[in-house]
């Protein structure tokens, strides 16, 4: 039985690539066939996360156009057995391609691949609806800030109105020490609001942009956001992966700061 | 008291929070500024038939009853400070 998901944000640069990219190789290096579709006509990255921009012959939209086999245009990741890309078309926009072209290709593809990895694009437009148009699953990737999580809520909503079933949420960039100061809102608040359940937290890692430098995504890495990406894909994969515990006051100096603080906020941080 | 407010601020993650709640269900109902406008109107005219009211400060706004959750029922909240509650003119 392969799922479809689509990964997708509402709102720009919160990580919905990023995210593409570890989820997607860190399902391969579980085991499972793979594959990921960049679904950003017009604006692809997922190959460049992925280091893979050397190797694209054929895109999506040939692949939609017929000037190309399916098979043809799918770059196999030599690193990670079992992870293939389909990216994007550079020179063409979001409106070419059809969310009914779209269904009939992830039909083409999903029975012969455990997980179809949809990176979306940012906004709610054409983009949008060819990326969830074949979906059965959402992963809504959002920031703990305001305008991210109004987006988050906007495109919950056209989830639910397009009958995508299983949505859940990955807060990301979550920085520790600005939850703890107060000035940054906590994953339970997010969820709070959001009303979804919590797929996984990423903290904000600069492990991140040295792996995107590299064009080698860092999951499984021992890395905090590495391990926070292989978590999610455990738990994408139906395993129950406890959230980590991170963050806790653990320094002499955060406990004498706690003494004296009584404003100072006290969170235990999870993963 | 500047002192005593150093200590009392509220934290930005709250300002944070409390902003976003009246955003959301405001986004979720597709409810317009401008229609909060005309229902603020249509409010004050009704209740000065009764009673002297400020107009001009009385808010209303959309928000959530219960718990959070995504199926929660939201309520129209107005707060509407009464100039003169002796001439009532219930009979």
């Amino acid at each position: 039985m392969s799922e479809v998901i689509v990964v997708t944000s509402g709102k720009g640069g919160v990580g919905k690539t990023t995210t593409s990219a570890n989820v997607g190789t860190g399902l391969a290096r579980l085991g499972k066939k793979v594959v990921l579709i960049d679904a950003d006509i017009g604006l692809r990255n997922l190959d460049v996360v992925m280091g893979l921009e050397n190797r694209i012959v054929y895109n999506l939209v040939d692949v939609i156009e017929g000037k190309c086999r399916l098979k043809q245009a799918l770059i196999k990741d030599k690193r990670n057995p079992g992870l293939f890309l389909l990216p994007a078309s550079q020179t063409r926009d979001k409106n070419c391609i059809t969310p009914k072209q779209m269904v009939t290709l992830i039909e083409n593809l999903k029975y012969q691949y455990d997980f179809v990895i949809l990176d979306c694009p940012a906004g709610i437009e054409q983009g949008f609806q060819n990326a969830i148009a074949g979906a059965n699953r959402a992963v809504v990737v959002t920031t703990p800030e305001v305008s991210a999580i109004r987006d988050a809520d906007r495109i919950v909503g056209l989830l639910e109105a397009n009958e995508v079933k299983q949505i859940e949420l990955i807060v990301n960039r979550l920085r520790y020490d600005l939850v703890r100061r107060g000035d940054m809102m906590t994953v339970e608040d997010v969820v709070d609001i959001l009303g979804i359940p919590l797929l996984g937290i990423v903290p904000d890692d600069e492990n991140v942009v040295i792996a995107t430098n590299q064009g080698e995504p860092l999951v499984g890495t021992n890395s905090q956001a590495g391990q926070a990406y292989f978590n999610i894909c455990y738990r994408l994969a139906g395993k129950e992966v406890p959230f980590m515990d991170l963050g806790k006051d653990r320094t002499m100096w955060n406990k004498i700061a706690n003494l004296f603080h009584k404003n100072y906020v006290s969170q235990e941080v999870h993963i | 008291m500047s002192i005593l407010r150093l200590f009392h601020k509220k934290k930005s993650k709250q300002i944070a929070k409390d902003r976003l709640k009246i955003l959301l269900i405001s986004d979720r109902v597709n409810c317009s500024p401008e229609m909060m406008e005309l229902i603020k109107h249509d409010i004050a005219l009704v209740i000065s038939k009764y009673m002297k009211i400020d107009s001009d400060s009385m808010d209303i706004q959309i928000s959530k009853t219960a718990k959070s959750g995504r199926n929660k029922l939201p309520v129209l909240y107005a707060n509407i400070p009464i100039i003169d509650l002796n001439n009532c003119r219930i009979s």
